[in-house]
């Protein structure tokens, strides 16, 4: 009970409301488990970002002379298991999308808070079973682990590293289940589907990409796991098996996580653009049913990395068609951020810088997707350095610039703290800079036909130069990181105390103090007015605060 | 979890015990908790729906092998256990009528008589288990199905490696449906438990609906197992 | 739920459910029995076919999907098949068109 007393008082909010580990271990405030999930997969992001350069140092010379063939297949496999099921997958909903849905809704909690918190130990738990594995031994088969490869020759450690991603996924799925049932349960007294900020329609959209996919890819990992135990013979050619079927149903799943990973993303720029251009996004219902769009699509389009693997050309010509419709709703949002930029008023600050950084690289991440999806051009650059420049693009070019920028843009509602303006907005530019000199060059290098996952590519030393400069790149870019760890540290203990709304946004979010209360809202929003509703935010009386930091 | 600091919908009104504090109201949570349920079951049907897809395949491409193998399962027991689940949805329902019209002493009877026929279902699950077992028709090491006649290709003897992949797919379905019974005999457990210190009342029953969902859906896929593994091809 | 339900259910459930247990039943006793007869490529349709209408009673009478007052229970449900018919149609799809094998 918060006590009037005359002298200045922090006021009670969610981080100050109870001290102690055991206030955080077995907090149920969807708030401290956002915090929970910020520092684990930060955590994993510099375990995959560590193997990551180790790859790079490999690839400086032609030669395969830094680590064992061996060694190099399990540094690539770690590298995408961890970023994929230990980052990516979890980072902006598990984060962002844990504090802010219910407060964008109005609601003062999750729907299932306990769940929610399972969710994180969910996660801890498949954590601890792929760092055990990591560290005695790891995975060889790539983080695809195809059959037969995985199910009959490996010895490596792939039970337990699935393991590790099958409870990880239980995580996943709890967490869409929990954002689905708050987001039509939860909504505050006015808040109707079309007054919901668009970073919820693209939760939601991730959401049910969650729910639908994830459990597929649970049970192949159960039958790799009885097929390495008892050699059933569901995958292995020799007794009958067909291990194309192995890769339907591992990319069934696998095709729409990447929707998981990039949707939230595009729910985050929406926020942004919208707030640094000061005006409604242009066509909000095209972007609302975009996201749902690609939800649907993305589960339609799965055979596409397995147009060589062996099934037929007919079903080949129809996943290629499909893949080229999955890119028309992400291009509509591509347009329609644009037509919100058009005759804005635009500020420049870190977050939108990663917003524009966004704009860019998820535009040629996806252009080049059409490239791959045509399956005269994927039969010669496919399992090349174009794929995985093509997926960086809109993983790191996109997903990781938005998580950056939404970081930044939420960081003063989070911490009640400002992060320094001129440090963010110079990691956002090395980060810039450190992306495109890593992964440009990987075009280039899959276009003249050097193959992925290989360590020793001396039967092509003339693709040396370029692997220098991704590496150089790769180099830069982790720099551009480690950046914001630090001034986000030092603004939770130096920075200027942030306003209830800094950013002068729109969104219920705002509309209470910075940090939250532990329920949110100190009186249950009732919502009267529209989404994006900058030209009442930005009226003449209205005397607006201007942070700067230094 | 003090709400003090809260001027809400809730409370000026008198809190059911049982509603959560982030809720507004009751209807609230129980639809929050009923959708929570079933978004669940949506994930179990993808779940299962890849052992399906697996399944469907190999028996369109090996139907003679896995026609044999089907034979060599025990189709009344099969057929028994269908029935046995059958039933057990009946008392179900039963058990969610019994807390909806207050009557204490059949809900108790309706969670248990169900906890029991899945316990009889297990039982028989158990004894088909030990017969494929017996008849070394678990794959692995001892797998063997040698000379057995394909169903209406006379002359004509089903492949064991074929068959295997019947029996893979055989005892990893059945298996994960089993263990989802186990975990329905828990919930039903507690349920059983809960009903007894009397915590449900007409007004608040919802984990009565939403087990008694888990528990139906856990019918629907055996449902679907029963043909699919019985009863592929029995002719003589 | 109770709420939700109509007039007609709250007077007697009870009917409705042994009815349907009934027809469960006997979909399950038919199903059995036309197994052993030889109705070709029909065998399989049949048995499935029943196995529908069984599951469709027990989601729509068992689970009060039939009753149930929101449009959203009926769209979960219609989505998770949607999806499970989309995993077994286009893996089948190209399976069925291989020409080899």
């Amino acid at each position: 009970m918060e006590i009037a007393i005359p002298q200045p008082v922090e006021r009670e909010n969610y981080l100050n409301k109870e001290y102690g580990v055991w206030s955080w271990l077995l907090t149920t405030d969807h708030k401290r488990i956002a915090l929970l999930y910020l520092v684990s997969i930060t955590f994993f992001f510099f375990i995959g970002g560590f193997f990551a350069l180790l790859i790079r140092l490999e690839l400086l010379t032609p030669a395969g002379d830094l680590v064992q063939a061996d060694t190099y297949n399990k540094l690539f496999t770690m590298h995408g298991m961890v970023m994929v099921f230990f980052f990516l997958i979890p980072s902006i909903p598990a984060v962002l999308g844990n504090f802010l849905v219910p407060m964008m809704i109005g609601a003062k909690d999750l729907a299932f808070p306990r769940i929610n918190l399972l969710s994180w130990y969910l996660y801890i738990i498949g954590g601890v079973f792929m760092l055990h594995c990591m560290l005695t031994g790891g995975v060889d088969t790539g983080w695809t682990f195809y059959a037969p490869f995985s199910t009959n020759f490996s010895n490596t450690k792939i039970v337990e590293a699935g393991i590790g991603i099958f409870i990880a996924g239980f995580s996943s799925i709890l967490t869409g289940l929990n954002f689905v049932v708050t987001i039509h349960r939860m909504r505050a007294p006015g808040m109707t589907w079309s007054r919901l900020p668009l970073f919820i329609w693209a939760h939601y959209a991730t959401s049910i990409i969650q729910l639908l996919g994830t459990p597929v890819i649970a049970v192949t990992i159960v039958l790799v796991a009885c097929e390495r135990a008892l050699h059933l013979g569901i995958f292995d050619p020799k007794l009958g098996g067909d291990p194309v079927l192995f890769q339907h149903l591992f990319w069934f799943y696998s095709h729409p996580a990447v929707y998981i990973m990039i949707l939230p993303s595009m729910g985050v720029v929406t926020e942004i653009i919208a707030c640094f251009s000061r005006k409604r996004i242009f066509g909000y219902s095209f972007v609302a049913f975009s996201s749902i769009a690609i939800a649907v699509f993305g589960f339609l389009v799965w055979a596409h990395h397995m147009f060589v693997a062996g099934i037929s050309v007919y079903s080949a010509l129809v996943f290629s068609f499909l893949s080229y419709a999955v890119a028309l709703p992400s291009a509509i949002k591509v347009f329609n951020w644009t037509a919100t930029l058009y005759k804005g008023s635009i500020r420049y600050d870190a977050p939108m810088l990663y917003a524009f950084g966004f704009l860019g690289l998820f535009t040629i991440g996806g252009l080049t997707g059409l490239f791959l999806a045509a399956l005269g051009i994927n039969v010669h650059v496919t399992d090349t350095y174009f794929v995985v420049a093509h997926f960086h693009y809109i993983m790191v070019g996109g997903a990781v610039m938005g998580y950056l920028g939404g970081m930044h843009f939420w960081w003063p509602k989070i911490s009640g703290k400002l992060y320094p303006e001129g440090w963010a907005r110079l990691a956002a530019l090395i980060v810039f800079i450190g992306f495109n000199l890593t992964f440009f060059p990987q075009f280039v290098l899959g276009y003249l036909g050097m193959p992925r996952r290989y360590y020793d590519y001396s039967h092509m030393p003339e693709f040396q130069v370029l692997n220098v400069l991704s590496t150089a790149g790769a180099t830069v870019l982790g720099v551009g990181y480690l950046l914001p760890m630090v001034y986000f540290l030092w603004s939770m203990r130096y920075g200027k105390p942030a306003s209830d709304n800094p950013w002068n946004a729109a969104g219920l979010e705002w509309k209470t103090t910075s940090p939250p209360p532990t329920f949110n809202f100190d009186e249950e929003p009732v919502v009267t007015w529209e989404a994006y509703n900058y030209e009442e935010l930005d009226a003449p009386p209205h005397t607006q605060e201007v942070p700067v930091a230094r | 979890m003090p709400d003090s600091t809260l001027v809400g919908l809730h409370h000026e009104e008198e809190h059911h015990p049982e509603l959560l504090h982030h809720f507004a109201t009751e209807e609230q949570q129980r639809d929050a908790s009923s959708l929570g349920m079933w978004v669940f079951l949506a994930t179990e049907v993808m779940f299962f729906g890849g052992l399906f897809c697996a399944y469907l395949i190999y028996r369109r491409l090996y139907f003679g092998d896995f026609g044999a193998a089907s034979k060599s399962i025990d189709a009344t027991l099969g057929a028994t256990n269908t029935a046995v689940l059958i039933c057990s949805s009946l008392t179900v329902v039963l058990a969610v009528w019994a807390a909806q019209t207050a009557r204490r002493t059949l809900l108790l009877t309706m969670l248990a008589v169900t906890m029991l026929l899945g316990c009889v279902f297990l039982g028989i699950k158990a004894v088909e288990y030990k017969d494929k077992f017996e008849e070394h028709h678990v794959p692995g090491a001892s797998f063997s199905f040698n000379n057995v006649p394909i169903p209406g290709h006379p002359g004509e003897y089903a492949n064991p490696r074929h068959a295997q992949i019947f029996f893979s797919l055989y005892f990893v379905m059945t298996g994960l449906h089993a263990l989802h019974m186990i975990i329905g005999l828990g919930i039903f457990s507690w349920l059983l438990y809960a009903a007894w210190k009397g915590r449900f009342t007409p007004e608040y029953h919802t984990p009565i609906e939403i087990g008694g969902l888990y528990w139906h859906f856990v019918d629907i896929i055996w449902i679907y197992l029963f043909p699919l593994l019985y009863l592929i091809d029995r002719h003589p | 739920m109770t709420e939700h339900s109509s007039a007609s259910e709250k007077s007697s459930p009870l009917k409705l459910y042994f009815g349907i247990w009934i027809a469960l039943l006997a979909g399950t006793y038919i199903t059995y029995k036309a197994a052993f007869i030889e109705l070709g490529p029909f065998n399989a349709a049949v048995a499935l076919g029943i196995a529908t209408i069984k599951a469709t009673l027990v989601a729509l009478f068992f689970m009060h999907v039939y009753h149930a007052s929101e449009k959203l229970t009926k769209l979960v449900v219609i989505a998770a098949l949607f999806f499970l018919l989309l995993l077994l149609g286009l893996t089948m799809s190209d399976y069925a068109t291989r020409p080899w094998s």
